[in-house]
């Protein structure tokens, strides 16, 4: 069997043109048939064992390929394709040959598939911008369809992030891939692994690289220093870190090409935080996301186990347990009361400064205090951690040790004067699309909260802002950091502290106990919430020790 | 402090005197402001809060405003002000928001007056009214600007600006009632004082945050704005809108702006970020600051002139936290450092270069076209006699036309085209690039080429009949190897002027390069002598007509374990015989023992002879590349190398730097490289050779050159209506949903090639207009101009 003609192409289906991309599901129906025929007439013959290896092969090919299918049938922003695709995995069954199924979990293990929007049924914008995503990467991944509760954002998102990795920028294309796969792996993300592992392939990177990082060279090996405490603990990022890789003979990195690089890491490293925070599931293409298996068979997805997820038994563990309606129901009135009650007195009493201070101490102490009580290590998939090394190294609260780091006064190194103008400097467009991205995620509201309507939610959404940002030991001088404990209550900051400091910790039960009479868009707003503030802290720090090695 | 020039300006009676002099202050300054009688400054940051004195020689710290027992926030400055009709009058912004007033006048240590907390963010900036003593504005991160009088104890009114944070508030010093606000997405409001329910005016004054505005001291509307796109802007505010006058482009974010009293269109800027300087400029002159003072080391937080009628002093705080003054008169000026010539090429291959006249005299024999005049402001205008722009009043304009057919330069983008620079190993670049060469008739340089892959590749691909031969003649001196040869070659290719210079250092090395061949070869014996076992393949292949020598020789070094021990003892008294001189027996004991120390010995007499032996002891098989340190030629090479570059033949030095890379690379200095990448990126591009161009961006190693290709090559469009950024599509706006770019032929939109007349403006799809043009020498749209397209 020739391999070349048989060569898959999918990228004609990204067209926006239906009679492009008709052509190409036609041209894809007949390798698949081909293909099918070649294996039943080989499964026919009586006996070849010399053919038993290239049988598995191709087999496995094919396999590979009809999950590609499934994806397309259940994913694809245009109908002609979905359908199309349907169709075609029929007939393949028809011949008798077994075909996927998706794994039923819909794009979040925490959000029922049926309050997710489906595809096909989104409205004009969101269509646009599904279209543009498929267009762009062809194919439209979990995130994207959660994230989707929030167009305003996902707009936003999906440029930068079609920015970072596909536009014009100082790294190589497969450089791009492989700092995201070095970033997500920190966190033992196997979701956006195994996403760009296949676009780092695609691109034509070596995949000799993914050996593990001693197989790539010396200068992306260089980064993993930065990496890894840029996603643990940032406050310790210094200008020697930068001067290290920048003055590595042949092995150095140019200013533009470390801000980028800088960039995707905290990128990655805060959309790994959203894919465990808002437990996103395998993509159906990938490992885990699909089963040739039988429905009976067992329910059992592999992703789960890597993640530290066990869902079926929280699933079970939740209906038991479920706090009365109307105790949560009083959560969110109280939740108000408190907001109109800090609104109010905020101008009668005046907290005195030192006050101010030590509530800023207070709320950064007691962030390191707010940990789920299940500490144990859970180690890491093999298949994830050969990306980075010292898997050991993880988020530490500087207090803990007795280490005491100074605050990070914003009013003195911000985003909007000072990283802006240093990232738009050396990696042009990108300065303007981050501070788009986080000027959306902090204004976006609906002004509501809840079941209630017409809410200023700002203080709410400030406070989450500064308490993530407060973990990472940044303070805003502005800011009476004793809002913060009475608008968050414990299980919040535990979900906070678990989604931003070690995602890979973050269970359903986590995810189901803060704010129980909330919508999963507000959830997942909060999500949004996170990955920025924490994408913008990293950024700071990493920018902050830039600009001081510049100077 | 070195420069002691002294500045005397009368002012109507009192006399600023002064030098450029700096202090150090304990903590990073934020801001700063000047006292009315220009004899204090206070500075202000985040931990620190003091009034200095200016004295004659030096600032001395007068008062330290922050005492208390413990630092409040309500003492960390984000901004300060000093009124300017009551000495002791000062207010501060704090980061907290807590607007802060001083009285200096009080008895007690602690000088804090009142204390506003109105505002719920950081207040940015505080600002007094020019002509009310109690009236005092600021300006906060939580979008509300807020006036407060003194004598009361809460803001008399609130202003929101309905968009973001507000960064500058600013009271006009003409109009009374009117103050400026600028705010964190571009735009600048203007109000009445007397109507806080809405903003008299607002126009969208820069892409991104407008840190900073300054009303001009004498004309009237005039407001200079900065912004984090990196751009000055003067504002007409006279007319009914806005009217952008004058644009500035610095090259960082700006983030305090001063106009210069008594130079109507000077104004002082310092930046946010990266860039630590000041400048001054003149804005009708945006590219080149008239004035630049370079003092600080860290970025500079605030400007502020000394005096309202004294241009030439100018006192800074920074974060480096120092606090300085500047005299005008010590400023470095960039235009003194700026090479006032101008080149430029025509259509048809013409140059024209323009230049002063001074210059341009001296180089007789071509006669300068009559002065340019087209830049008057660049050249003649001087508006303050003080300012030494003398020097630029005249130019001159040389034409050099081409003449037809001299010239060509298709050799050049032959080469360039057909050079093999990398992928291969080095022997068939060499060969690829000599072959090159010799089929455009560039002998010499083709010669280069040969010589080079002689030098520096294996031998085992060199042709061995020279080898052969020369061991076969077994003469042990003065052997004609084909290495002295090439450096003959090399020297004589390199023409004969260099020829002379250089003649020393080619016999020296022809010598040295004698002495070690001539080792070679008897070493080479002497090996033969050692048995077959020897894997130095192709020598043994070379000797084979010698076999019986080979059996001739006692048998004792045949089996010695340790071939380094013996070796050498042989290979000496050869050698001596042909450098003449005795051998020592001790020194031969040395060489027995630790080879290394006694090479370095050895060093004196001749380097190379000493190597030869260290072949012999390693068994030779990679003989050529260790008989001589790798790095022997490179000086010759490097020589090689300028001489072309000097010549003009920068793409040889290029070429041969690529695809020797690490050979040679460490022995030319950075800046040469540089220059030369630079002089053959910009040939190259001259003849549209992009794709090479880029190749030798790509390829090269020197860091600024390998940057090239990293910067942005986007090119943003902007709507000719409503003139945003047309962000999603190049051809059609998304915010008044018109197409940009309409084809005045078929009135479709231009999605590709948009051609346009200079002329008239008008244009379309690139077919159409030139088919249009041949019928027709109207153009397209109507509007009755004739247009051309060539």
């Amino acid at each position: 069997m020739a391999e070349g003609e048989n060569e898959m192409r999918w990228d004609g289906l990204c067209s926006r043109d239906s009679t492009a991309r008709e052509t190409a599901l036609e041209n894809i129906r007949q390798i698949i048939l081909r293909k099918t025929e070649y294996l039943r007439s080989v499964k026919e013959t009586p006996y070849c064992p010399s053919d038993g290896l290239s049988n598995a092969v191709s087999l496995d090919g094919l396999n590979k390929l009809l999950a590609h299918l499934l994806m397309l049938s259940k994913r694809c922003p245009f109908k002609d394709v979905r359908e199309k695709s349907e169709f075609i995995l029929k007939s393949v069954q028809e011949l008798g040959i077994r075909i996927p199924r998706p794994l039923g979990h819909g794009p979040s293990r925490f959000i029922p598939e049926k309050e997710i929007l489906q595809v096909g049924s989104e409205d004009a914008q969101m269509h646009a911008l599904f279209s543009d995503s498929f267009a762009a990467l062809g194919r439209l991944d979990n995130i994207t369809l959660v994230m989707v509760f929030h167009p305003q954002y996902l707009e936003s998102f999906l440029k930068t992030q079609h920015y970072l990795l596909q536009m014009d920028g100082p790294l190589p294309l497969h450089y791009r891939h492989y700092i995201g796969i070095m970033a997500a792996a920190r966190h033992q993300c196997s979701y956006l692994v195994n996403l760009h592992v296949n676009d780092f392939l695609h691109v034509g990177g070596d995949p000799k690289w993914l050996n593990g990082l001693e197989n790539a060279p010396r200068k992306l090996q260089n980064l993993g220093e930065l990496n890894k405490v840029l996603a643990h603990r940032p406050w310790l990022i210094t200008k020697e870190h930068i001067e290290g890789l920048l003055k590595a003979e042949e092995h150095s990195w140019s200013l533009a090409e470390l801000v980028h690089a800088v960039v995707l890491l905290t990128h990655y490293h805060s959309l790994a935080s959203f894919t465990f925070g808002c437990g996103i599931s395998p993509e159906i293409h990938c490992d885990g996301g699909h089963t040739f298996r039988p429905p009976s068979v067992s329910n059992y997805c592999i992703c789960d186990i890597t993640n530290g997820n066990h869902s079926v038994d929280e699933m079970q563990v939740n209906s038991a347990g479920n706090v009365p309606v109307s105790d949560s129901f009083f959560e969110v009135e109280a939740l108000m009361e408190k907001m109109r009650q800090l609104q109010e007195c905020r101008d009668e009493e005046e907290a005195s400064q030192e006050e101010m201070a030590s509530r800023f101490e207070i709320e950064k102490r007691e962030s390191m205090f707010v940990f789920s009580s299940d500490d144990e290590e859970v180690t890491p998939a093999r298949d994830v951690s050969r990306h980075f090394e010292d898997t050991s190294y993880g988020y530490k609260d500087f207090s803990r040790h007795g280490i005491q780091v100074p605050t990070f006064r914003v009013q003195d190194y911000c985003w909007e004067d000072h990283g802006y103008s240093l990232v738009n400097r050396l990696y042009p467009d990108v300065g303007q699309l981050i501070d788009e991205k986080f000027h959306i995620a902090y204004n976006l509201t609906y002004n509501t909260m809840a079941m209630h309507k017409d809410v200023d939610t700002s203080m709410l959404r400030r406070a989450i802002w500064n308490y993530i940002q407060c973990m990472f030991g940044i303070r805003y001088d502005d800011y009476d950091y004793g809002e913060i404990n009475q608008l968050l209550d414990r299980s919040f900051k535990v979900y906070i502290k678990t989604v931003v400091c070690t995602p890979e910790k973050v269970t359903k039960r986590m995810y189901d106990s803060f704010w129980r009479q909330f919508k999963h868009s507000e959830k997942v707003h909060v999500n949004l919430l996170l990955i920025e503030a924490r994408m913008q802290a990293e950024l700071l720090y990493a920018l902050r020790a830039i600009t001081r090695y510049m100077t | 402090m070195e420069k002691m020039s002294r500045v005397t300006t009368a002012l109507g009676g009192s006399a600023l005197t002064g030098h450029t002099m700096h202090c150090h202050l304990d903590a990073p300054a934020n801001a700063i402001s000047v006292c009315r009688d220009a004899a204090q400054v206070v500075v202000a940051g985040r931990s620190i809060f003091k009034i200095y004195a200016i004295e004659e020689e030096q600032f001395v710290e007068k008062l330290n405003l922050r005492v208390g027992r413990k630092p409040s926030l309500n003492l960390s400055c984000a901004d300060v002000v000093w009124h300017q009709m009551d000495e002791n009058l000062l207010a501060t912004a704090a980061t907290n928001g807590v607007v802060v007033t001083w009285n200096l006048g009080r008895p007690s240590r602690n000088k804090q007056d009142q204390l506003f907390t109105e505002h719920k963010r950081t207040v940015n900036k505080v600002c007094f009214h020019p002509s009310e003593a109690h009236v005092l504005l600021s300006g906060s991160q939580d979008g509300f600007m807020k006036c407060f009088d003194l004598r009361k104890k809460d803001s008399v009114s609130t202003f929101s600006g309905q968009s973001e944070s507000v960064r500058d508030v600013q009271f006009s010093i003409r109009d009374y009632f009117t103050f400026a606000s600028t705010f964190e997405n571009g735009n600048v409001q203007l109000w009445d004082i007397r109507r806080p329910d809405r903003c008299e005016r607002m126009f969208t004054a820069h892409n991104g945050p407008v840190f900073c505005c300054d009303w001009h001291p004498d004309d009237r509307g005039w407001l200079a704005t900065g912004g984090r796109d990196k751009m000055v802007k003067v504002w007409d505010m006279t007319t009914h809108r806005a009217k952008e006058m004058h644009c500035v482009q610095t090259i960082a974010s700006v983030a305090r702006v001063k106009w210069r009293p008594e130079c109507r269109h000077h104004l002082a800027t310092c930046s946010m970020m990266v860039d630590h300087n000041i400048y001054v400029w003149d804005v009708r002159r945006p590219f080149v600051p008239a004035a630049m003072f370079e003092e600080h080391r860290d970025v500079t937080t605030g400007i502020a002139w000394r005096h309202p009628h004294d241009p030439s002093f100018l006192l800074s705080g920074s974060k480096d936290s120092t606090l300085c003054q500047h005299l005008f008169r010590d400023a470095s000026q960039p235009v003194e450092r700026a090479n006032p010539e101008g080149l430029c090429y025509g259509l048809f291959g013409d140059l024209a270069f323009a230049a002063k006249e001074s210059l341009v005299a001296t180089d007789s024999g071509r006669k300068p076209y009559a002065g340019d005049r087209r830049h008057p402001i660049f050249f003649k205008r001087k508006l303050d006699p003080a300012e030494p722009f003398t020097g630029l009043a005249s130019s001159a304009l040389s034409v050099f036309e081409m003449e037809p057919g001299s010239g060509s330069m298709s050799w050049f983008v032959d080469t360039a085209e057909r050079y093999a620079l990398a992928g291969r190993p080095l022997a068939e670049l060499c060969d690829h690039n000599a072959k090159v060469a010799r089929e455009l008739g560039r002998n010499q340089v083709a010669q280069t080429w040969t010589m080079l892959r002689m030098i520096y590749c294996s031998p085992g691909v060199v042709p061995t009949t020279n080898l052969n031969h020369s061991v076969g003649k077994g003469s042990s001196c003065g052997l004609p190897l084909m290495n002295s040869f090439n450096l003959k070659d090399m020297s004589q290719g390199l023409g004969s002027e260099t020829r002379l210079d250089r003649s020393k250092g080619d016999t020296r090395s022809d010598t040295v390069l004698l002495d070690s061949s001539a080792t070679l070869i008897t070493n080479e014996d002497n090996e033969e002598t050692e048995g077959s076992d020897v894997p130095a393949d192709y020598l043994l292949g070379d000797v084979e007509g010698e076999e019986e020598e080979l059996y001739l020789l006692d048998p004792e070094h045949a089996h010695t374990e340790e071939p380094e021990y013996v070796l050498p003892q042989e290979a000496f008294p050869l050698r001596h015989e042909i450098v003449d001189t005795p051998p020592g027996p001790e020194h031969l004991q040395d060489k027995a023992e630790s080879p290394h120390v006694s090479g370095s010995e050895a060093d004196a007499a001749s380097l190379a002879p000493v190597d030869a032996s260290f072949s012999l002891i390693s068994v030779s098989h990679a003989l050529y590349d260790s008989r001589l340190p790798p790095d022997f030629f490179s000086a010759l090479v490097c020589d090689m190398l300028r001489f072309y570059a000097e010549q003009g033949d920068v793409q040889m030095a290029v070429s041969v730097l690529i695809v020797l890379g690490e050979r040679v690379r460490k022995d030319i200095d950075e800046q040469t490289q540089e220059h030369w990448y630079t002089s053959y990126i910009d040939l190259l591009q001259r003849f549209c050779l992009w794709n090479v161009s880029n190749q030798v961006v790509k390829l090269s190693t020197s860091r600024a050159i390998s940057c090239l290709n990293q910067a942005s090559t986007t090119l943003h469009v902007n709507c000719s209506h409503c003139k945003r950024p047309m962000s999603s599509r190049g051809w059609v706006c998304d915010r008044c949903h018109r197409c940009a770019s309409m084809c005045a032929v078929c009135h479709h939109v231009v999605k590709g090639l948009f051609v346009w007349c200079q002329g008239c403006s008008h244009g379309g799809h690139l077919q159409h207009i030139m088919k249009w043009l041949e019928g027709s020498s109207h153009c397209p749209a109507g509007c009755g101009h004739l247009c051309e397209y060539s």
